[in-house]
């Protein structure tokens, strides 16, 4: 507020604002210092904050028990894939409601919007029993298409909304001089989308990537995504903090790194473009 | 641009997501509503046939269902006020002028991208635990007697960690909401000797209201479903004390193999988010149109 501040308030401030935003970060930290002790010293009293022995032990037992590097596969294929599908069907979609809008556009944004507020256990028990029938449970595929059905609402309503931004003149003028609509969306609108179909990209895939419904739900061992491998850690058996947090870290860091590249682009993303 | 061709072109280019959507919803919530009113278990084969209102008396008329429909109320509810309030103070905050606003805001929203096994995990044990937590050397280092949290406050102790995990949501979008009240504004009303108290009462929080309701509809839409940090941490439990609608269900239909209890259970669920999105709906629409 005050933009002309003393240097005494901006001290004030910045202590302020530091302390807060350690204390939240706190469980992150730990889990990171944590990983890198010995399981003794993991739950030592009084607590080290460096480790003593720095390891990398936990890593590797990790890796040997619950097999981490099969379960992020799973995750990147999943994410990735429900993501990319999901482009394929709203690109289409979102580029008629954007330059080609009709009465009910509204009603059928609305309508879209509205699939995500059923609760998933509304329908937790056919999509069992349908995929169980149709040998879906635990497999890649399976997820994939529920992760694709899920995010579809939100996938189309970014792209709508970084679509209206562009200037209708531009893909008109395309037409005009005779290119086919095929053309159009892939040569005119998409390069010029790129940026909106980027971030729409990297925060569905770390919306895919965080669900914890469905890949616990829909899968055990085979197709289990890094949700499902690190449940698998919630009924430890003795020594196990240390391990743990080796998991916890390396289920995190990958959309920890893209979720602070991506973190101006998630504000409009998360709101469906209603804050920018 | 409205030609007839175009048109038809604009129908055809919706079609498959209008398409796969409406199956998405309307395919498996039929069945939900079909399998309500059977006998349906996948472990009796003999329960079979129509049951009538069975399944929802059973489901309703448990102690267990209230309990988790105020769960579900008081998960929610908490969750909102602390990522409300606690989001609005952050991210004024963080709008002050301060060193290193780059790396705080990274530390800020970092909770949010870890996923929520891991969050209820972290928690439970490097946090919460009596004997080896953090907050359990807190205490001794205090001369207290640690606590154990998840026996004894089971649904606060969820609702902790859900609010850290939805915290970073509100303070981002509210403190980007913040960012685009225009500085001639804040720079007049200060001129005018408006005081700090004033200025957000009367200039700060009428700019923000569009934003704080969209954190409400966004979180309640994500907070209903609350599901893996329960599973990991208390399994429900004790008894039935951090059971929410979305985890009795699971309970019902999946682990006890219930179908047509589970299923009532669902039906449930979507009738009490349809009255929450209803709600939410009127009061956004009316903030959006504005």
């Amino acid at each position: 507020m005050a933009r002309n501040a003393s240097v005494q308030t901006k001290v004030g401030f910045t202590v302020l604002a530091w302390t807060v935003a350690l204390l939240l970060f706190s469980p992150i930290l730990w889990t990171i210092v944590t990983a890198f002790k010995t399981e003794a010293e993991a739950i030592a009293t009084p607590p080290t904050f460096l480790p003593l022995t720095f390891t990398l032990d936990n890593f590797g037992d990790v890796q040997d028990r619950s097999d981490y590097i099969k379960h992020a596969w799973n995750s990147i294929l999943v994410s990735v894939g429900s993501t990319l599908l999901g482009l394929v069907i709203a690109i289409p979609a979102a580029w008629s409601m954007a330059f080609a809008p009709t009465k009910r556009t509204k009603d059928i944004l609305m309508w879209m919007l509205s699939t995500k507020m059923m609760p998933a256990v509304g329908v937790l028990i056919p999509i069992y029993l349908i995929f169980r029938d149709l040998r879906l449970l635990d497999t890649v595929h399976g997820l994939t298409i529920i992760m694709t059905l899920i995010n579809l609402p939100i996938i189309i309503w970014m792209l709508y909304t970084y679509f209206k931004e562009i200037p209708v003149d531009i893909l008109e003028a395309a037409r005009m001089d005779g290119a086919e609509l095929w053309n159009e969306i892939v040569h005119v609108l998409v390069p010029m989308a790129i940026p909106g179909i980027a971030s729409t990209l990297l925060l569905n895939v770390i919306l895919a990537w965080n669900e914890a419904f469905w890949t616990i739900t829909l899968t055990s061992g085979r197709a289990g995504t890094l949700t499902a491998f690190i449940s698998s850690f919630s009924s430890p058996q003795g020594l196990f903090l240390a391990k743990l947090s080796a998991a916890s870290l390396l289920a995190i860091a990958p959309i920890l790194l893209l979720g602070w590249f991506s973190q101006k682009q998630l504000v409009r993303g998360l709101t469906f473009g209603a804050v920018k | 641009m409205a030609t007839r061709q175009t048109r038809t072109l604009a129908r055809t280019m919706m079609a498959p997501a209008v398409i796969v959507l409406l199956i998405w919803m309307a395919v498996p919530l039929a069945m939900t509503i079909w399998f309500s009113f059977q006998n349906y278990s996948l472990i009796n084969p003999m329960m079979t046939g129509f049951a009538g209102w069975g399944n929802y008396e059973y489901v309703i008329g448990d102690p267990s269902f209230t309990q988790a429909l105020v769960n579900t109320l008081l998960l929610v509810g908490g969750v909102l006020l602390i990522t409300v309030i606690g989001g609005t103070f952050l991210a004024l905050l963080l709008d002050q002028p301060i060193w290193g606003q780059g790396v705080l805001r990274i530390l800020v929203i970092s909770p949010f991208f870890v996923m929520p096994p891991v969050a209820a995990l972290i928690w439970k044990n490097g946090f919460m635990h009596p004997g080896y937590g953090m907050l359990g050397h807190l205490f001794k280092a205090l001369g207290l007697e640690p606590v154990d949290w998840f026996a004894q406050y089971p649904l606060f102790s969820v609702i902790v960690i859900v609010a850290w995990q939805w915290l970073p949501f509100a303070t981002l979008i509210l403190l980007t909401a913040l960012q685009s009240l225009s500085e001639e504004q804040r720079e007049a009303a200060e001129m005018d000797g408006a005081n700090a108290v004033n200025r957000f009462r009367y200039i700060i929080l009428p700019h923000m209201a569009r934003a704080i309701t969209i954190v409400i509809l966004i979180q309640t839409i994500f907070l209903l479903g609350i599901f893996a940090e329960i599973r990991v941490t208390t399994g429900g439990g004790p008894g039935y004390a951090s059971t929410n609608i979305a985890f009795l269900v699971f309970r019902t239909g999946i682990l006890s193999n219930d179908i047509g209890a589970g299923s009532a259970g669902g039906v449930v669920a979507v009738i009490i988010a349809n009255i929450v999105a209803i709600f939410l709906m009127r009061a956004v629409g009316k903030n959006l149109d504005a």
